[in-house]
Formats: structure tokens, C-alpha cells, sequence
């Protein structure tokens, strides 16, 4: 059962034959490795808890930002990531009927399994990417004012959001993009131009009562504030700039540490599913070779097996602190 | 290798004839948790959102404790834990729970804290 060559000695306690735990060396290993990477998971999860209390009257309400399914156009919170989290429990599953396949040494079984177990990841890393590039692109856009919030804007008669560039009004400017090489290297914020300038969302603001702006601040009702007409009119004086889709320094959605921590939790999260998923791909050709076969055991994917549960435990925390609560 | 495997989960409650029938089993009941969680995060009932636990909201309470049990399942039953010896089983689960749990506390306290600094101190940052 060992993957070392063994010798004549291995009853004996001193003569490599000790199993402590009654685990095989790999596979403690394995679960050593797990124990260290889910303390790391930990500790980015509670730095997120961290960052979300201290602004806990501000946060994103996640069900406002995550409303997209590919090819459907409409308002369907949370209904992506749900099937993204049902595709990665499958894969799951599937593994661990590969593993048991293994224990009973049937090969074609485990590389059926094993296979699936891989479509699985691959379609979970590209909803992950899908789902990257819509929160990269933004929705409706939005102002930012000079102490670095974010103001979104609302449609006063259906409650709705507005995009800004459904009210903002084309004027004709000249707007160049400092960049370094004008000779402005220190000014990296405005190196790139926002589709709208800040003064067309402002013209159109001014231009079309219908439309009011929404805080970050959330309600007791656990809602954003939404301002009246001349508060709003008001607020607008504070913006600066245009904000539109995200990225690591801001994003439209409101506290910069949501996205940042987004990217971060989920990119490291996802680049786990993605070498998960190159460690399977390496264990399934081992088995449609027939190493497994040959050594008597299938421990191998047994302890890729382990990695693979842990990724998908991972994501049921992130789902939760991410999308849920 | 430990070939045989526990076949029943809930403490006896649901019996399984062999492993890839339990495997089907914790499957379904994953999904029905995962299905659940879901629905309430669509309808929010009002009653949970406006019940404060220990400064949290009960609906937040209820998707963190059908986390932990999803989690169970998932190392007990598809990772085997339920099958490895309970001296390995603690060493495993006992040490990041306890540094967790160490952690959150720590660092949810001191959030608690800047957030009355931000709120309450001569600083102005909504602007």
C-alpha cells in the first residue's frame, strides 16, 4: 500500500512499516498541506470580515452587484452562483466516486469519473472568468465623490437604477488623457479617459428631474439612502469623477475594498480550482496508462481527491461571506 | 487504506446499503441546504433581517451555521474523515478551528472599535 518500494522489515515499528494516525505518508501530507491553505483561506476570509465591519453602514449589498446570467438579459441575483456552486459539489461528487472506484480497482469507472470531475472544474473556472469580466465592466456607472464614496444613481418614478449613460448629455469637449508620454508620469488616475466626462453625467443630471442619487449608506430597512431632488442636486457638487466598472483602485459598486477583496478572495480561490484541475488532468492520464493499475493502488487519486473536496469546501465559505450574508 | 466505510449519516438516522449510494445521499442533501440557502437570500424575510443575534442578523446567523453543516458533510463524508482514525480526525479539524475561531474574534472586535472611531471621532470621511 506504500508508494515507496517497501522491504522485508515492515511489521516493525522502527523498520518503516509506522503508520501514524493509520494514514499513509502521502496522504497525511496531503491533509498537513490542507490544514496550512485553509488557515490561509481563513485568514483572507477574517480580514474581509474585518474591512466589512469597520464599514459595515457602507458595504455593497451583494445582491445588487452579482445580477447577471450569461445570456439572459434581466435582474437574477444570486442565481449564477448558485449553479456555479451546484457544477463545483458535482465535480465533487464525482471525484469521490472515482476515489471509491479506485478502492475497488476499476479502471474504467475511475477514468470515466475522473473525466467528468475535470469538466467540471473547467466549466466552474470559466463561469469565474464570466463572471470577472461583468464585474470588471460595470452596470450603470457612477460618480465619485471627493472623500472617495460612491454615488449611484436611481430612476424616481419605477425606483430603478440609472445608468449614466442613459441620461448624460454628449458634449462637445476636449479631453485628453494625461499620460506619461505628455510628460504627466505621476498622475496614473487619469491616464485613461471614462467613456462619459463628469461634467456630461452632471449636465444630464441637471437636465432630467427624473432621475436621483442613491448613497452608500444603508438604511435601517437595509436599503441605500436614497436622496430627494435637491439633495441630490446638492451631493452632486461633491463629485469629482467618473466611475465606471472596477478595478483595484475603484469601482462603481461603493467601498474600494469590496472589489479589491473580490478580486483577491475569489482570484485565489479560482487559481486553486485552476491547478486542481491540471493536478487531475495529470492523475488521469496516470490512470488511463495504468500506473495505478501496475503499483495495486489507486491512493494517488484518493489524495488529488482531498485537494479537490477542499477547493469546493473553500467555496462554500466564500459563497457564503461573499454572496450571502 | 481504510476500505470499509461508515454507511450511515445523521447519527444512524439514514442508512446506506454502500458508499456510492451515501455518496448520492449527501449529495441531496447538500443541494436541498444549498437550495434553501438560496431561496432566503432571494426572499430576505422580513422577520429574520430585523432579529439582532450577538449585533448579527438571524438570517446571517442561519447561512453561517448551514455553512458549517455543509462543510461537515463535505469533510466528513466525501473526504473521509468519518473513516480516518479520530486522533488524525481531531488533529485536522480541532487545530484551524481553534485558530479561527481565535482570529475572528480578534479581528471583528477591533473592526467594531474603528467603526465607533469612524462614527463617533472628530473625522469627517463621508464627504
Amino acid at each position: 500500500m506504500d508508494t515507496t518500494a517497501t522491504t522485508g522489515t515492515e511489521e516493525n515499528v522502527w523498520g518503516g512499516g509506522n503508520k501514524p494516525l493509520g494514514a499513509s505518508y502521502g496522504k497525511m501530507m496531503m491533509w498537513f498541506f490542507i490544514v496550512s491553505d485553509a488557515l490561509t483561506f481563513s485568514g483572507f476570509l477574517a480580514a474581509y470580515g474585518f474591512s466589512r465591519f469597520k464599514f459595515i453602514e457602507t458595504w455593497p449589498i451583494a445582491d445588487e452587484v452579482f445580477t447577471h446570467v450569461p445570456f439572459f438579459h434581466g435582474n437574477y441575483p444570486m442565481i449564477y452562483v448558485a449553479f456555479m456552486t451546484f457544477i463545483l459539489i458535482m465535480s465533487s461528487v464525482t471525484m469521490v466516486l472515482a476515489v471509491d472506484a479506485g478502492h475497488h480497482m476499476k479502471q474504467k469507472k475511475v477514468i470515466i469519473y475522473m473525466f467528468l470531475t475535470i469538466i467540471g472544474g473547467a466549466i466552474f473556472v470559466g463561469s469565474q472568468a464570466w463572471e470577472w469580466a461583468t464585474f470588471i465592466k460595470g452596470d450603470f456607472g457612477a460618480l465619485e465623490t471627493k472623500g472617495g464614496r460612491v454615488l449611484q444613481f436611481v430612476q424616481a418614478d419605477t425606483g430603478e437604477r440609472a445608468a449614466i449613460a442613459d441620461f448624460a448629455v454628449p458634449l462637445k469637449e476636449n479631453r485628453i488623457a494625461n499620460t506619461a508620454d505628455k510628460g504627466i508620469w505621476f498622475n496614473a488616475d487619469e491616464s485613461s479617459l471614462t467613456t462619459l466626462s463628469l461634467n456630461e453625467v452632471i449636465t444630464g443630471f441637471k437636465a432630467d428631474p427624473n432621475i436621483l442619487i442613491r448613497t452608500e449608506k444603508i438604511s435601517e430597512e437595509g436599503e441605500k439612502t436614497l436622496l430627494n431632488r435637491e439633495e441630490s442636486l446638492l451631493k452632486l457638487k461633491d463629485a469629482v469623477r467618473v466611475v465606471e466598472g472596477a478595478n483595484l483602485v475603484r469601482n462603481e459598486y461603493g467601498s474600494r475594498l469590496f472589489a479589491d477583496f473580490f478580486f483577491f478572495i475569489t482570484g485565489f480561490h479560482g487559481f486553486h480550482v485552476f491547478s486542481g484541475v491540471v493536478i487531475n488532468i495529470i492523475i488521469f492520464f496516470n490512470v488511463i496508462l495504468g500506473t495505478y493499475e501496475r503499483r495495486g493502488h489507486y491512493e494517488m487519486v484518493e489524495k488529488v481527491g482531498l485537494y479537490w473536496h477542499f477547493v469546493d469546501l473553500v467555496w462554500v465559505f466564500v459563497f457564503t461571506f461573499f454572496y450571502l450574508v | 487504506m481504510a476500505h470499509e466505510h461508515k454507511l450511515e449519516i445523521f447519527r444512524g438516522l439514514w442508512k446506506f446499503k454502500s458508499n456510492t449510494q451515501k455518496i448520492w445521499g449527501v449529495l441531496a442533501f447538500l443541494t436541498l441546504v444549498t437550495t434553501i440557502e438560496v431561496v432566503l437570500g432571494i426572499i430576505k424575510p422580513d422577520f429574520l433581517i430585523k432579529t439582532y443575534f450577538l449585533d448579527m442578523k438571524l438570517l446571517n446567523w442561519i447561512f453561517i451555521i448551514l455553512t458549517l453543516v455543509k462543510a461537515y458533510y463535505i469533510a466528513w463524508d466525501f473526504m473521509h474523515l468519518r473513516d480516518e482514525k479520530s486522533s488524525l480526525r481531531r488533529a485536522i479539524v480541532w487545530t484551524p478551528i481553534f485558530l479561527v475561531v481565535y482570529l475572528i474574534t480578534i479581528l471583528l472586535f477591533e473592526a467594531t472599535y474603528i467603526y465607533d472611531v469612524f462614527k463617533n471621532g472628530f473625522m469627517a470621511w463621508d464627504f
